[in-house]
């Protein structure tokens, strides 16, 4: 299982939870059992075709997926999975 | 003999040095005692008194075929220096007549350690006692010109402690007045200043509280005909605005300009704060390189934010400013900090340089002077 943490914008999508656990052997597989079990996070985290949406920031642990293998990216037990949407309030 | 000496001297006036200085590739060394220099001395100027010129010239001024312009408090030191110097073999040697008093006659600047007044000493002292600030970084703080963008939230906190900490000049952007629901955050402003522009409510608690700093106000709207004009007056910029327009035409600038940018956002209960410094590391587009849609981004009017989020964010921004200036420790390059108020945990991100950053990348196009000032239309660019 890893730990996904949810920012305050999707916490509504998640019913005000901020951390959810779920199960995945990959970023993707971890991200789609969020979706699964909080549909509404689907259309804010991917786009048509099924990619990351380019404006959500996507940690595994302090890295950006971005920079290790995106989706494909390797999930150990333990891991913590952040999402990360740039925020503007000033 | 001392006469005949005296002309092989070469002797030059101080606004001659000045010029030489100023054209590069000159060492600079200051024949006085320590206790004088102390006091003031020309900046770059190297202290080597004339009790140990002997021994300490070599570490001062390795090269004897430099320029090398000696001067003292009159010119009398200097010249008898410069003959040691001459004697050493040192080939391009010259004394300032006149020394740093007419220097200073002639309006030039020195760096003046004890420049400050009795009561900045004291006001200053617990800074000045820490060794990795002292006089000389109280005197870099006092010289220092820092932008806030935003006079608001995070503003609000930011300005108050760099005024306190003695930032010489704050210019302040806002076009906003207090609002009542401003004050359960903002706590520059007050009840009475209720509807007062917000950078006039801020220059009103900036100075009561710190008669050294410059407030300038920039009672105005952000906006890609003006950003250039603001930027460069700044040598460090705080971001705490309250839209992603204005934050991505931000980051577009002061890349452009290479000025630094202390960048901070909070919402409800979070908060996350990182420093972009052009070229060193990464910007605010490799972080984010495109924004969130509208109802992925909503604002601290629309959701919600705890007041002392704005508090504990802007005095991380005030750090990070502080650092910049003073040229210590670990400003949060390269690095995103995540602060939650309900669980109190900091998270520690790594933001790397992206290399298809179409503004700080390797493939970024070249910016021509004539085009600085020119971006696309940020209002429509995204949704704030």
């Amino acid at each position: 299982m890893a730990t996904v943490r949810i920012p305050p914008v999707l916490r509504a999508q998640t019913g005000g939870q901020t951390e959810v656990e779920v199960g995945g052997a990959d970023v993707g597989e971890v991200l789609r059992a969020l979706t699964a079990e909080h549909p509404a996070t689907e259309e804010q985290l991917f786009g048509p075709e099924g990619d990351l949406n380019r404006y959500v920031n996507v940690y595994l642990n302090d890295e950006d997926v971005r920079v290790l293998d995106g989706l494909e990216t390797g999930v150990k037990e333990g891991d913590t999975v952040i999402i990360m949407p740039a925020m503007a309030g000033g | 003999m001392a006469t005949q000496t005296k002309q092989q001297i070469e002797e030059i006036e101080a606004f001659e040095a000045a010029q030489e200085i100023e054209g590069g590739d000159v060492v600079l060394i200051d024949t006085r005692e320590p206790h004088e220099y102390q006091e003031a001395h020309l900046e770059n100027g190297k202290l080597v008194p004339p009790g140990v010129l002997a021994d300490e010239i070599a570490a001062a001024a390795p090269d004897k075929s430099a320029r090398t312009i000696v001067y003292c408090r009159s010119g009398n030191r200097s010249h008898k220096a410069a003959e040691q110097l001459e004697a050493l073999g040192y080939e391009d040697v010259a004394s300032m007549a006149g020394g740093i008093v007419a220097w200073q006659e002639q309006g030039l600047p020195v760096v003046a350690a004890s420049g400050m007044s009795a009561e900045q000493r004291d006001r200053y002292s617990r800074h000045t006692l820490l060794p990795e600030v002292g006089v000389d970084g109280q005197l870099k703080m006092l010289n220092a010109k820092v932008l806030l963008i935003g006079a608001g939230g995070l503003g609000a906190p930011t300005a108050l402690y760099l005024a306190a900490a003695g930032i010489g000049t704050l210019g302040l952007v806002d076009d906003d007045v207090v609002d009542a629901s401003n004050l359960q955050r903002q706590v520059i402003h007050n009840t009475e200043r209720i509807g007062t522009p917000k950078t006039q409510s801020a220059r009103l608690t900036i100075e009561a509280l710190n008669p050294d700093v410059n407030v300038v106000e920039h009672n105005l709207r952000m906006t890609s005909s003006n950003i250039v004009e603001l930027l460069s007056e700044y040598d460090v910029i705080v971001d705490g605005a309250d839209n992603f327009p204005t934050r991505y035409l931000l980051n577009d600038a002061s890349v452009r300009l290479r000025k630094p940018v202390v960048s901070a956002s909070i919402l409800s209960f979070d908060g996350q704060i990182s420093t972009f410094v052009p070229f060193e590391g990464p910007c605010y587009r490799c972080l984010y390189p495109t924004p969130p849609p509208a109802e992925l981004a909503p604002s601290c009017s629309a959701n919600g934010v705890l007041g002392v989020m704005a508090g504990t964010m802007g005095l991380l921004q005030a750090n990070e400013v502080l650092k910049l200036v003073l040229g210590i420790g670990e400003p949060l390059i390269g690095r995103l900090l995540l602060f939650e108020a309900l669980s109190t945990r900091f998270t520690e991100l790594k933001v790397r340089r992206d290399p298809d950053c179409p503004i700080c990348g390797p493939d970024a196009p070249e910016v021509p002077e004539s085009e600085l000032g020119k971006f696309p239309d940020y209002e429509l660019f995204c949704a704030g």
